[in-house]
C-alpha cells in the first residue's frame, strides 16, 4: 500500500507519524498497566511526595497549550496583522497540547472518571483545583470552536471564541498557578508569585512551541516558508526574547528573596540552586531553558529561523525540567525538618519510575503524531489574510 | 478624637513583653495560653510552637467554640514511651494498611541535648479548623464536620488528585488503596463516636495516658482544662501555616 498517496510530506514526516504512533501505543500500555497493577506500584510518588512527574509533565502541556493561546491571540484577537500567519497552527497546537496534558493528568489521577461526575454535581468553590480543571473545560470548548470557525472562515466568529478561549485560559492557567500558590503549609509554592509566573511562563512556552511546530512543519511537508510566515516568526521570536528577559527577571528575584523567606523555603531554594537539583536548575532550567535560547535568539538578530528553531528545541527540553524543579522541590523538605524527627530526612528524595517516564514521552509522542495529522489534513493550516 | 491617637501613636513605644499595660497582661494570661520556652529534644519548643497563634484569636477563643462538641485531643509527650500500642489500636480499629498510617509517633533525637537525648511525638490529623486540604479538595470529598468540627472523608466522591496530601501541612493522609480513596484519621468517627462509643481506640489504648481525648468547648472536659492553664506550656505545631489545628502538645 502507497500510504505517501494519503499521507503529503516527506520521508522523515511519515517514519515521524509511524514512530510516534508506536510509541504512544507503547506508552498506552504502560499507562493502562499501571493502572492496572496500582499506582502506588507502578510510580515512585510517596505520601510524602504525591505530585511527581506526571505533575510536570500535565503542568509543561497545559502550559504550553494556554502560551499558544496567548501567541496567537495577538494576531487573531489583536489584530497584529504579521502575527495572523501562524494563528490558525497555534489554535491547533493549543488543542492537542491540552489533550496531551489531559491523558497525563488521567493517568495521574486516581479515580479519573469520578472526576466527571463530581466535578459537576459536588463543586467545591474554595479550590483551585476546581476552578483549574473547569475552566480548561471551558478553554478547550472555546479553543475547538474557534479552530472550526477558522476552518470554515469565520473570521468574526472566530475572533469572539477566540477571546473568550484567551479569557478562559488565562483564567485556568492563573488558577493552575495558585494551586500551588494557594497551598499555605508549602512555603516554597505559597504566595502570588505562582499565578503570576505561570502566566509569564507559559507566554514564553507559547513563543516556542509555535517557533517549534511551525519550523519542522514546514521541513517536515517540504514546503518553502511563505515570507509572511517568515515574518510572523520573526516577530514571534522577539516577543519569545522579551518574555525569557521577563523570567529571568522573575527567577532572579525568587531566589533572592526566598533567603530571607521562612525556613523551609530556605532550605528547599538551597536544595534547588546547591543540592540534589543544582544540575537541573543550572543546567536544564537556566541555562538551556532560559540564557542560550535568549543568547541565540539575539545573535540570530530574529532572522535566521534554523537558529531559532535550535533555539526552541532546547528551551523546550528546560521547560520540562522547569517544570519538574517547581512540583518536585515544593515538596522536597520534609514536613517536620525542624523538629530533628528521626524518621524522616529533611529532603526527602523522589525518583519517576519507567511507567511515569512513558506517560510523559506517551504525551509527547501524542503531541507530535497530531501534530503531523493536522499538518496533514489542514494543509499547513495555510491562513488567508483578508 | 484622631488627634488623641495620633499622639499616643507617637508616643508608643518599642512593645517589649514588660511594656504591655498590665490589664492587658492579664486578659491574655486568663485565657491561658501561655507560651513557656521548654527545651526538649534539641530545639526550643516555644519557636515553633505558639497556641495563641495556632488556634484562634484569643478573643474567638474566649466567646465560642465553633463545633459542639468540639472535638479535640491534647498530647502529654514526656510520658510517650514509643510502644506504639495506639498505632497498632487504630490500624485495627480502622483497617488501616501495612503502606499506611493514620497516626505514628515521631522520634525527636538531639545528641546535644542536656539529659534525655531523646523524645516522641505522636502526631494524627489536627482536624484543623481552617483546614487546608478541604479548602483544597476539588470535589468536596473531604469535609469540616459542621457539628463536631471533625475532618471526614466522603471517600466515593475522591478523584485521587492528592491535593488534599500535598495541602495538609501535617502528613496526615495517604492513598488508601482499598477504599479508592485519601484516608486519614477521624477521630475513630466512623467505627467508634458514631455509633456512641468514646473515646478513640488510639486513646483507649495508651497504657501511658498520652492522648487525652474530649470536647474542648465544654469547661468540664479535661481537654479544655488542659489547654485552658496557666502553670505548663501548651502548644500546637506549625502554627505558622493558620490552620488552626485542633491538637494540641503539653507536658504531664
Amino acid at each position: 500500500m502507497n500510504l505517501g498517496k494519503y499521507l503529503p510530506g516527506t520521508k522523515a514526516s511519515r517514519f515521524l507519524l509511524g514512530l510516534t504512533f508506536l510509541v504512544f501505543l507503547i506508552s498506552m500500555a504502560f499507562g493502562i498497566h499501571a493502572m492496572h497493577i496500582g499506582y502506588r506500584h507502578a510510580y515512585g510518588v510517596t505520601r510524602e511526595i504525591p505530585w511527581g512527574v506526571l505533575i510536570s509533565g500535565y503542568v509543561f502541556f497545559v502550559v504550553t497549550s494556554t502560551g499558544l493561546c496567548i501567541v496567537s491571540s495577538i494576531g487573531h484577537v489583536f489584530g497584529v496583522k504579521s502575527f495572523i500567519p501562524i494563528a490558525k497552527r497555534a489554535v491547533y497546537l493549543s488543542i492537542i497540547t491540552l489533550l496531551a496534558g489531559f491523558m497525563v493528568i488521567f493517568f495521574d489521577l486516581e479515580n479519573p472518571f469520578r472526576m466527571l461526575i463530581w466535578n459537576l454535581f459536588s463543586p467545591n468553590l474554595t479550590s483551585n483545583i476546581w476552578w483549574m480543571g473547569t475552566l480548561y473545560g471551558v478553554y478547550l470548548f472555546f479553543m475547538s470552536l474557534e479552530f472550526f470557525f477558522l476552518l470554515v472562515e469565520k473570521h468574526r466568529s472566530a475572533t469572539i471564541a477566540g477571546l473568550l478561549g484567551l479569557i478562559s485560559g488565562v483564567a485556568a492557567h492563573s488558577n493552575l498557578g495558585a494551586v500551588f500558590g494557594m497551598l499555605h503549609g508549602r512555603e516554597f509554592w505559597y504566595g502570588p508569585y505562582m499565578p503570576i509566573y505561570f502566566i509569564a511562563s507559559a507566554a514564553a512556552s507559547g513563543c516556542t512551541a509555535i517557533i517549534f511546530f511551525t519550523y519542522l512543519g514546514y521541513k517536515l511537508m517540504n514546503e518553502k516558508m511563505e515570507r509572511a510566515m517568515e515574518i510572523s516568526l520573526q516577530a514571534v521570536g522577539k516577543v519569545w526574547a522579551l518574555v525569557l528577559a521577563i523570567l529571568m527577571f522573575f527567577t532572579t528575584w525568587k531566589l533572592i528573596t526566598a533567603f530571607v523567606g521562612g525556613e523551609g523555603k530556605i532550605l528547599a531554594v538551597k536544595e534547588l540552586i546547591s543540592g540534589k537539583y543544582a544540575f537541573n536548575f543550572w543546567f536544564f532550567e537556566v541555562f538551556l531553558g532560559m540564557i542560550l535560547p535568549f543568547i541565540i535568539l539575539l545573535v540570530s538578530r530574529f532572522q535566521n529561523l534554523t537558529h531559532m528553531f535550535i533555539a526552541s528545541l532546547l528551551a523546550f527540553i528546560g521547560i520540562y525540567f522547569m517544570r519538574v524543579d517547581l512540583v518536585v522541590l515544593g515538596q522536597v523538605v520534609s514536613h517536620y525538618f525542624e523538629l530533628s524527627i528521626t524518621d524522616f530526612p529533611t529532603f526527602l528524595s523522589y525518583t519517576p519510575t519507567i511507567y511515569e517516564n512513558m506517560i510523559i514521552i506517551g504525551a509527547i509522542a501524542f503531541t507530535i503524531l497530531t501534530f503531523l495529522i493536522g499538518e496533514g489534513v489542514f494543509k499547513g493550516h495555510k491562513v488567508e489574510i483578508h | 478624637m484622631i488627634k488623641r491617637w495620633f499622639k499616643e501613636f507617637k508616643n508608643l513605644g518599642n512593645e517589649e513583653i514588660e511594656k504591655i499595660p498590665d490589664e492587658e497582661r492579664r486578659e491574655f494570661l486568663k485565657i491561658g495560653l501561655i507560651i513557656t520556652g521548654v527545651f526538649a529534644g534539641g530545639s526550643l519548643l516555644s519557636v515553633v510552637s505558639k497556641v495563641a497563634e495556632g488556634l484562634a484569636t484569643p478573643e474567638e477563643l474566649k466567646n465560642n467554640y465553633p463545633y459542639k462538641p468540639h472535638y479535640s485531643m491534647v498530647f502529654k509527650i514526656d510520658l510517650c514511651i514509643d510502644c506504639e500500642r495506639c498505632v497498632e489500636a487504630c490500624n485495627l480499629t480502622n483497617q488501616v494498611p501495612d503502606y499506611g498510617w493514620r497516626t505514628m509517633i515521631l522520634e525527636r533525637y538531639s545528641s546535644k541535648a542536656v539529659d534525655q537525648k531523646r523524645i516522641f511525638l505522636p502526631i494524627l490529623c489536627n482536624h484543623c479548623n481552617h483546614p487546608p486540604c478541604v479548602i483544597a479538595c476539588p470535589t468536596k470529598a473531604t469535609i469540616k464536620d459542621s457539628q463536631t468540627g471533625i475532618v471526614k472523608m466522603v471517600s466515593y466522591k475522591c478523584i485521587g488528585c492528592k491535593t488534599c496530601m500535598t495541602a495538609c501541612p501535617y502528613n496526615a493522609r495517604y492513598f488508601n488503596e482499598e477504599r479508592h480513596a485519601v484516608d486519614k484519621c477521624d477521630f475513630c468517627w466512623e467505627k467508634r463516636l458514631s455509633k456512641g462509643i468514646t473515646p478513640t481506640a488510639c486513646v483507649e489504648a495508651c497504657p501511658a495516658g498520652v492522648r487525652i481525648f474530649g470536647d474542648l468547648s465544654d469547661p468540664l472536659s479535661e481537654v479544655y482544662r488542659l489547654v485552658h492553664q496557666l502553670g505548663k506550656p501548651v502548644w500546637v505545631l506549625k502554627p505558622e501555616t493558620g490552620a488552626k489545628p485542633n491538637v494540641f502538645y503539653t507536658i504531664s
